[in-house]
């Protein structure tokens, strides 16, 4: 067998291992996520952490970070750095969400605007804000697809039709199973992530250099300038990795399907404690750079810096265990992709269709649209994927541009008595239009800042004066909860 | 929302001082520890330390809520 057959095989194996366990699950109701959560308690410390630490590696981390370390350097550094703060804001502002979610009974990111301002216009914009700025999020996943294809079958396969496939069998797999399927698929996408994470990370620099602290030495000697920021960038200085650092630190759980496990936790005080430890999930992360620091070196003069893990796996490894890598990296990829594919359809069909254009429309219908709306953001993720070439720790920034509006909203809203309907309705108008024109007219970063940053802070500013502008309304979180007059 | 008390707050700025706001003072290559680049070695051990912070941070809040159930 040549080596991209085998490499292939292995992938599509994994992939198809994957697919049914999905699918098997899906025919066992029992086996949802909050089962699994629950079961977890039974698996141990050690084992849990396995599990979690698995968890932080995205598509975006894995081929992404990597891909970003060759090729930009320094400002990578930011991932490492914004992972971790997110956990802080989420220790405040999560079991204050949770709160209200349960009095409330909230799933969704647009609930929370809904009941907080009262306004189901305000709930549909924030919709479909979050339905949109999925799409990029999906097209990281799909184009993370191609290039494992890509690369594993030795470029006999194209990039866009790997990532056609990937597009069939990421909505297969969320048709024929739904959310449950999920979480075992991600158990088996873990394990072998973590294993393939320590085997490549120290594996690669050992094969090169003899170990990590050599290969740091000779980059050292051969590109120091690349380890610091800017790297090999023209802008992204200190001002860019401040501002981007704090635009997707208060982005990270913005996102709708991130808001909506908060619901799912069983309470406020689990989520503090989450939040304690789930730093610690990400001090793994680092071997991934490893193996981009070790690629300049060794491959230099790739044209796209994403390939840059796979094709030093591909150069070091035999087929075999590029396809277990390969396909650990395809599952890492399908299985965000349906949960963002769930929620934003979800999101779409309850909280933008059914409000404003048809308010009769019964629950089976809901969940129909829902399901014509899988293969419609799919199709246009996929249409973006094969035609733009942005990296993908590029495509995420755009995203979080986008999806960091929701949180002044959802701050102030919290903790803010004054803050008005009007107010963060013009903000979020303002925040995402400012980002939109940035980025598209090609002026990110502005400044030195993060356009999404510059965006933020325009959604502040006019949310604030806004309110100030406007009428005192009453806070939809307190209404009932004085009615019911719970002591607290 | 009930203000969070100073303690934890104080606790919590500590990580963000650290990773975000002092990049200028830690963002070298020099001097390598363990192998690592300074400004890698530094975030990385953040990483721990803002667990250490949180855990503070919790700590206070469970001590608040008690005095105020107390009361």
């Amino acid at each position: 067998m040549s080596p991209s057959l085998v490499a292939m095989t292995i992938i599509f194996g994994i992939v198809l291992v994957g697919a049914i366990t999905g699918i098997y699950s899906g025919f066992h109701r029992k086996m949802s996520l909050e089962q699994w959560t629950v079961a977890g308690r039974g698996f141990g410390l050690v084992f849990m952490w396995l599990l979690m630490a698995g968890e932080v590696y995205t598509t975006f981390a894995f081929l992404g970070a990597s891909g970003w370390a060759y090729s930009r350097g320094g400002p990578t550094l930011y991932i490492l750095a914004y992972l971790t703060l997110a956990y802080v804001i989420s220790f405040f502002i999560l079991p204050e969400i949770w709160e209200v979610g349960r009095k409330f009974e909230m799933h969704t990111s647009a609930d929370f605007f809904r009941q907080r301002y009262d306004s189901p216009y305000l709930a549909a914009l924030v919709a479909i804000v979050g339905v949109i700025f999925i799409v990029p999020y999906l097209q990281l996943q799909l184009t993370g697809l191609g290039i494992i294809v890509e690369v594993a079958s030795y470029q006999a396969i194209s990039r866009a039709l790997a990532m056609l496939i990937a597009f069939v069998i990421v909505a297969g797999f969320v048709f024929a199973s739904g959310i449950r399927a999920v979480a075992w698929v991600s158990v088996i996408k873990d394990v072998l992530m973590l294993v393939a994470a320590f085997s490549i990370g120290i594996g690669i620099p050992y094969h090169y250099f003899g170990g990590i602290r050599p290969m740091f030495y000779a980059l050292t000697q051969a590109k120091a300038a690349h380890l610091t920021m800017p790297g090999s960038t023209a802008h992204m200085g200190h001002a860019w990795y401040v501002s981007t650092v704090l635009l997707t630190a208060c982005g990270f759980y913005m996102w709708p399907h991130a808001f909506g496990s908060v619901f799912t936790a069983k309470s406020g005080d689990t989520l503090r404690r989450n939040a304690v430890i789930m730093p610690l999930y990400g001090i793994t992360l680092p071997l991934l750079f490893f193996v981009g620091f070790t690629a300049i070196l060794v491959i230099p003069g790739l044209k796209n810096g994403d390939l840059a893990l796979l094709t030093m796996v591909r150069q070091t490894f035999s087929p075999w265990f590029l396809g277990l890598v390969g396909g650990a990296g395809a599952l890492t990829a399908m299985v965000p992709a349906a949960v963002l594919i769930l929620s934003a359809a979800t999101l779409f069909a309850k909280n933008f269709f059914r409000p404003l254009f048809k308010p009769s429309m019964k629950d089976d219908e809901v969940a129909k649209l829902a399901k014509v709306m899988v293969v419609v953001m799919t199709g246009v993720a996929l249409y973006f994927a094969i035609y733009s070439s942005t990296t993908l720790v590029g495509l995420l920034l755009l995203a979080y541009a986008g999806i960091a509006q929701f949180f002044p909203g959802v701050i102030l809203g919290l903790c803010w008595r004054r803050v008005t309907t009007a107010g963060v309705f013009s903000g979020l108008l303002a925040g995402v239009g400012m980002a939109m024109i940035l980025v598209f007219t090609k002026h990110d970063p502005f400044f030195g800042l993060n356009a999404g940053f510059v965006a933020l802070c325009v959604n502040i500013a006019v949310t604030v004066t806004a309110s100030l502008c406007t009428p005192a309304q009453p806070n939809g979180f307190k209404e009932q909860a004085d009615a019911v007059a719970v002591g607290d | 929302m009930k203000k969070p008390p100073t303690g934890s707050l104080l606790l919590a700025l500590i990580p963000f001082v650290a990773v975000c706001f002092s990049v200028p003072l830690w963002d070298r290559v020099y001097p390598l520890v363990l192998g690592l680049p300074f400004n890698f070695f530094w975030l990385i051990c953040w990483i721990p330390l803002t667990s250490l912070c949180l855990w503070g941070a919790y700590r206070v809040q469970s001590r608040s809520q008690e005095k105020g159930a107390a009361r």
